[in-house]
């Protein structure tokens, strides 16, 4: 090798090195986060992108198994009193010291923040905070509370110096938005693009990226379009219809995992008169979706392997219970109900209603992937045991107001709806407590219960899970209690929608349960 | 002078009844408190998000509260983002105005030419090719077309970026304007082209156009000057309600491209029923159009020493 050669090739590697470390990494976001506010909206997006610039005691990994964050350790010390002792040496973005004082302020301001439309209140309620010194707290509730650490991870700790008084302009300006997180906010435009830069002073690993632009894509192609042209460096929500051109590109790479996101239907469990049940000549008829054996009847007649090869592209898994496999609550012995038609027809002989009925499903057709497209793969498969269905989909801005209280007295409306739920805590009480509990509004129990199921026995053992602080002991009772729900078919489960990235050549990404884009989890390889 | 009044006062009736028809129909639309709470909240926490947001009051008090409001100034506050809706808006409409300021050059630039070519030439090949042209540009919708090019030029060439916005006037904010312009002027080319070549054929019979041919005038400035200043006044009418269109309604072009403007924002609050936002952008929408027609009418006069202003009192 010459020297000149030799001098040139050391040159071209010093500036390939120092490409491939100036460079930013460009992430294409499918929906922005609505504030820089840590507390205004508990909104997937904007806790994913706010999880960059602050932190919450308690972290979740990937898989939504709690880990230490600000916290270094926390434990139950008696019935009603957690103590989470704080890590030291932490510092805010401005060099002030992380302590106690910011917690008690975090927690205080969390759920009073003004006009929040959903408010960080169900995660702080009925928790007393007591600084013991300035790295130890204690939560006191009034009964024993096994889920606190779950709750605990979903606050952001902010700086007390630069909070208090702060409204949630403030945060988006920048001026306030003062976090411990492993990035600093450096620029926010609304609807254009979101910066943040590294914390070189982070107590944690350090990331390997510099600076961070984030953009809104929501438009799907335009999303796959701007990977492709090299726009940017990584996307989320890789749409199902171009799985299998992204798989076999090779200036491409994927990462998924199954998300805590299940698809669902729910069914009129409460009236003998359902609006959207008739008989087959169009007359009344009593409810029969009240009867277990009709409801495991529409459960063997809908064919969920075709659900997920032909409507979702593969990117689903069945579901036979409410959160997959690994998760904490789950049961082991429910499996995804297999398609049987016959089976489901002998059923509803049994019941009484040998030759069906009519049935409306409504669905939204703008929240879940697919899911208009899956409220007709279901109204066709129903259809063909015998059930008649219509299929009515519609904005989920009418579809929710309706399917929670668009009938009398604010009753839900229809007799049979598809809906998902997301389970923030990454445990099975969440969806429990949600979708199966009896309807409470006062207790905060039931709230996206649309099918009003209402069962005793399901009541009792959340009532008793909740108040277990044993992890053991409650995931038994948290299996055992959504074993009852489902084999009760209080809901249908589907599938379990599936999480996509898409990512340049040479970029990996550390997939997530929660539909999190964290540039701390992605990383290049050469 | 009361003219201008006049017109003032005529668009404050619209903006009043607009803002009416839209309080009611987003209420009848659905309900934007489901669309933002989380399930999980108990009953007291959702009662509180509605009375922060007034939504507790019977429609016709949330509309005098507004009215009242607005007069100061105020067209409240964003319920998704909590932020004034005014102010929303304000900071996405230099994007929305760099796109359709640009779009509406190049769709004179380009439009005006052709159509005139086109006009003088019917018969030439040339001619037929910018007519098929202009029907295409007519026919193919927008987001196909945006999509297209985003493939072409941007994902198999490589020479231009295939979204977002760059910097104002420089060459990275250039070559992000490239392509959403040429889709969002596409149409309006295609219109004015048509209108252009209509009214060449048009003058071109004229007799002030003989005249002025017989008087031995070069055929350049037979064609710039006298055929050129006659046409104008149909392009001008179609083209200042166009560009209001192009201002207000450049919705599917700012998806397509995510260029960070109005448009995009209407959109997004319209999925999640953002009402101050709806409304406070359709005011604006309706002011702008105002503005608009204004400047028409003044160019007319300006255009066509016939037009006199006061005739159009009537």
């Amino acid at each position: 090798m010459t020297l000149a050669s030799r001098t040139a090739a050391v040159l071209l590697t010093a500036i390939l090195a120092f490409n491939a470390q100036a460079q930013d990494l460009r992430i294409g976001l499918a929906s922005e986060p609505t504030s820089m506010d840590p507390h205004y909206h508990n909104l997937s997006p904007n806790n994913s992108l706010l999880s960059h610039v602050f932190e919450s005691l308690v972290d979740q990994d990937e898989r939504q198994r709690l880990q230490p964050g600000l916290a270094e350790s926390w434990k139950a010390i008696d019935d009603t009193t957690w103590e989470f002792k704080l890590r030291r040496g932490v510092k805010f973005h401005d060099g002030t010291p992380f302590t106690a004082d910011d917690v008690l302020f975090s927690f205080e301001r969390a759920p009073n923040v003004e006009g929040s439309p959903a408010s960080f209140g169900i995660y702080s309620r009925g928790k007393t905070l007591v600084k013991v010194d300035d790295h130890t707290v204690h939560f006191k509730t009034a009964a024993a509370y096994p889920l606190m650490p779950n709750d605990v991870s979903q606050i952001f700790i902010i700086s007390r110096k630069h909070g208090q008084g702060a409204r949630t302009p403030d945060y988006n300006s920048g001026k306030a938005a003062v976090g411990t997180g492993a990035f600093k906010y450096v620029e926010y435009t609304p609807g254009n693009r979101i910066i943040l830069q590294r914390n070189e002073s982070y107590w944690g690993p350090r990331p390997q990226w510099a600076r961070v632009v984030f953009r809104g894509i929501k438009s799907a192609p335009s999303r796959v379009a701007a990977l492709l042209a090299g726009d940017a460096d990584m996307i989320e929500q890789v749409p199902a219809i171009d799985m299998e051109r992204l798989k076999r590109d090779p200036n491409l790479s994927i990462a998924q995992i199954v998300s805590n996101r299940i698809m669902y239907l729910h069914l009129d469990h409460f009236r003998d008169d359902s609006p959207f049940v008739k008989a087959k000549d169009g007359g009344p008829i009593k409810n029969p979706l009240r009867d277990p054996r009709v409801r495991t009847a529409l459960s063997k007649a809908i064919d969920r392997d075709t659900i997920v090869s032909r409507v979702m592209e593969g990117v689903a898994i069945k579901a036979g219970q409410l959160l997959p496999e690994g998760f904490f609550g789950v049961s082991r012995k429910l499996q995804p109900v297999a398609f049987d038609p016959n089976g489901a027809k002998k059923l509803l002989a049994e019941a009484g209603v040998p030759n069906g009925f009519r049935l409306t499903i409504h669905s939204p057709n703008d929240r879940y992937p697919n899911d208009a497209k899956i409220a007709e793969a279901i109204g066709q498969m129903l259809t063909r045991a015998g059930i008649d269905t219509q299929v009515v989909t519609m904005t989920s801005g009418v579809f929710f107001r309706e399917a929670s209280s668009g009938g009398p007295d604010k009753t839900p409306k229809f007799s049979l709806i598809l809906a998902g739920w997301g389970s923030g805590t990454g445990e099975t009480s969440s969806p429990l407590k949600s979708l199966l509990a009896t309807f409470d509004p006062k207790k905060g129990m039931g709230g996206a219960n649309r099918g009003r199921y209402s069962n005793p026995e399901v009541d009792k053992l959340i009532d008793q899970a909740l108040a277990t602080v044993d992890d053991a002991k409650r995931q038994d009772l948290l299996a055992r209690a959504a074993e009852v729900a489902v084999e009760d078919v209080g809901i249908i489960p589907l599938h379990y929608v599936v999480n996509v990235w898409a990512m340049r050549k040479g970029f990996s990404y550390k997939a997530r349960a929660d539909e999190y884009t964290l540039a701390g989890g992605v990383s290049r390889s050469n | 002078m009361v003219f201008v009044i006049r017109r003032i006062l005529q668009s404050a009736l619209v903006v009043l009844v607009m803002s009416l028809v839209v309080f009611v129909g987003v209420n009848v639309v659905g309900d934007p408190v489901h669309i933002l709470i989380s399930d999980d909240m108990t009953k007291e926490e959702v009662d509180r998000f509605v009375r922060q947001l007034g939504l507790d009051r019977p429609l016709h008090e949330q509309y005098l509260h507004f009215l009242a409001n607005a007069a100061r100034g105020d067209l409240g506050n964003s319920f998704v983002h909590g932020e004034p809706a005014l102010k929303l808006i304000l900071e996405r409409m230099p994007a929305t105005l760099e796109l359709a300021f640009a779009a509406f050059l190049l769709a004179v630039i380009v439009g005006i030419p052709l159509g005139m070519y086109a006009g003088l030439k019917p018969e030439s090949p040339a001619s037929r090719a910018i007519m098929a042209g202009s029907i295409l540009g007519f026919s193919l919708p927008t987001f196909w077309v945006g999509l297209m090019m985003i493939m072409v030029f941007a994902v198999m060439l490589g020479w231009l970026p295939s979204t977002g916005r760059g910097d104002f006037m420089t060459w990275d904010g250039l070559r992000h304007l490239a392509l959403p312009a040429i889709n969002l002027a596409l149409f309006k080319m295609a219109l004015v082209t048509r209108l252009a070549r209509a009214g060449t054929r048009e003058a071109a019979l004229q007799d002030y156009v003989k005249f002025a041919r017989a008087k031995g005038l070069s055929p350049s400035r037979v064609v710039l000057v006298h055929v050129l200043k006659n046409i104008l006044v149909p392009v001008v009418t179609v083209l200042g309600l166009e560009l209001g269109g192009l201002i207000a309604f450049s919705v599917v072009t700012e998806t397509v491209f995510a260029w960070p403007g109005m448009g995009k924002l209407l959109i997004d609050s319209i999925q999640r029923l953002d009402r101050p936002v709806i409304v406070a952008y359709l005011v604006i929408t309706v002011l702008m159009f105002v503005v608009i027609n204004l400047i028409v009418d003044l160019l007319y006069a300006a255009l066509d020493p016939r037009v006199r202003l006061r005739e159009m009192k009537a």
